[in-house]
């Protein structure tokens, strides 16, 4: 289900992007929290940025570039950034 | 000069089984590996007819970024190599500090461009086709995962030469040892198994139309065969100078001693008497051998009309009516690009185990395969010297022949 399919709310946005973050990077979902820096959690390569592209289109129906995530050090700012994106 | 080339470790991963003991038994027992796919039915396919192998799941083994730039010509290469590494007896801390090479034989990955492209057309953007599509979809998409994966330091590189591709790929690591250059090459084949990779070369009309006996199809040299069955899996030959596989206590399984090749120069795919016999002739000048020498011939054989009968008159052209041959493929099917690497490890299966495989569903000779002697039933029998014949569209021909140490 995406995220503009039906109105989610940001808890919910969050949950969903732990679930997705942790299955695909197969990393344990407890680390996946707001002040944690996105990229070493992850071990995020070149490469995966493109991967994290398709998995936010994927799963939060929104599509990111590599601008976007020059703002972002922490899970915490990601969030953020689709707070804004889905206007919730 | 010129340095001997042995065998030190071989993987299959294939329609008669994941592993050699699996492959070993079905090969004794005549076992089929053919399915009628009912995936290809419903796709337009004239012939649902397919060899099948289960696609592993390599999580346990391998990362998710390793995971992601393989798709079935990789997956199953793997699965082949890894045994065979297991075999040799060489690890990872090991190729690491070595210089280890690898050279594949693979010619497609159609399902895996088509799945990209669609994808690309559908989101109508191209970064939504992920990282790994590039490393899937091209050509040398074995070698380049395989190398990163067990970390390899030596030559480095795809070989497409249709369904000889397997067999020449154990030819150039041949000659690269022979020669000095490398001390250890890991060759091999892969052919990826769905419907995209099949699509064209079931429209020529050349897949058997028996579809309601899957496993009395593939039936090469038989007077009633009606056409070829596709196939695939992977099969991994780790060749080794026999210096440096005595240095490192390697288990030696045989010797390869002659590799012959020829172009036909002539139609795209139908075969030529002439050129099969200069790549056996050259296969046997290289060995220094004779024909009486040879006790074992794994023929090309695919169960077409025009194909077997060429074959069996090159052989009897070069080797007489008494030297036992039978096709492997009446068993797998045509495994394409794999072809000529499986059909080693096969002949090496039977070198070990003493026996010649059938030709099975071989009933009734025509003409051409009347003069040759087919076993057309499990063969008990010493083998000391075998060779493995491979022919592919575009008029390409290899022959390999290998014998005891």
């Amino acid at each position: 289900m995406h995220a503009n399919d039906v109105k989610m709310n940001l808890e919910e946005v969050i949950e969903d992007t732990r679930d997705f973050l942790s299955e695909e990077f197969e990393v344990d979902r407890d680390l996946i929290l707001p002040e944690n820096n996105l990229k070493d959690t992850l071990d995020l390569d070149s490469l995966d940025y493109v991967d994290l592209v398709v998995l936010i289109e994927e799963n939060l129906n929104i599509k990111l570039t590599g601008e976007d995530f020059k703002e972002i050090q922490t899970f915490g700012d990601f969030y953020q950034l689709v707070r804004k994106k889905l206007s919730l | 000069m010129d340095h001997r080339v042995v065998i030190t470790g071989i993987g299959i991963y294939s329609c008669l089984g994941e592993n050699l003991d699996e492959v070993a038994k079905s090969l004794y027992a005549g076992k089929s590996g053919i399915i009628f796919d009912q995936v290809r039915k419903d796709f337009g396919f004239r012939s649902a007819l397919t060899g099948m192998v289960q696609e592993p799941d390599l999580k346990a083994h391998l990362s998710r970024r390793q995971r992601l730039g393989m798709h079935q010509p990789a997956i199953y290469a793997y699965m082949a190599t890894r045994e065979a590494l297991e075999v040799s007896g060489l690890d990872l801390d090991f190729l690491e500090k070595s210089e280890t090479g690898i050279i594949y034989g693979n010619d497609s990955t159609a399902a895996s461009v088509m799945e990209a492209v669609d994808k690309a057309r559908e989101k109508q953007d191209t970064t939504l086709i992920g990282s790994g599509a590039i490393f899937q979809n091209m050509n040398s998409t074995v070698n380049m995962n395989l190398s990163t994966i067990f970390k390899l330091k030596g030559i480095n590189f795809t070989l497409s030469a249709a369904c000889a591709s397997g067999s020449h790929s154990i030819g150039m690591g041949y000659l690269m040892i022979k020669q000095g250059l490398q001390d250890r090459v890991i060759c091999g084949g892969a052919q990826e198994i769905n419907a995209a990779a099949m699509a064209s070369f079931d429209g020529l009309g050349t897949f058997s139309m028996r579809e309601s006996e899957p496993t009395k199809a593939s039936r090469p040299f038989d007077r009633d065969r009606d056409g070829l069955i596709p196939s695939g899996g992977a099969a991994t030959v780790i060749l080794e100078s026999y210096e440096a596989a005595v240095k490192r206590g390697a288990p030696i399984l045989a010797e390869l001693i002659g590799y012959g090749f020829s172009s036909n120069g002539d139609h795209i795919s139908n075969p030529s008497i002439e050129g099969q016999i200069r790549s056996l002739q050259m296969a046997l000048k290289q060995a220094e051998i004779s024909t009486k020498d040879v006790d074992y011939i794994n023929a090309h054989a695919t169960s077409t009309p025009v194909g077997d009968g060429s074959e069996a008159r090159a052989i009897f052209e070069v080797f007489g009516g008494n030297v036992p041959v039978s096709s492997t493929k009446s068993m797998t099917g045509h495994e394409c690009w794999m072809a000529g690497a499986s059909e080693i490890v096969y002949s090496l299966l039977m070198m070990q185990g003493s026996f010649i495989a059938p030709n099975i569903n071989f009933e009734n000779p025509d003409e051409d395969s009347a003069r040759i002697n087919i076993i057309s039933d499990t063969k008990e029998q010493y083998i000391n010297c075998f060779l493995s014949n491979s022919f592919g569209f575009g008029g390409t021909n290899s022959t390999l022949i290998i014998k005891r140490v």
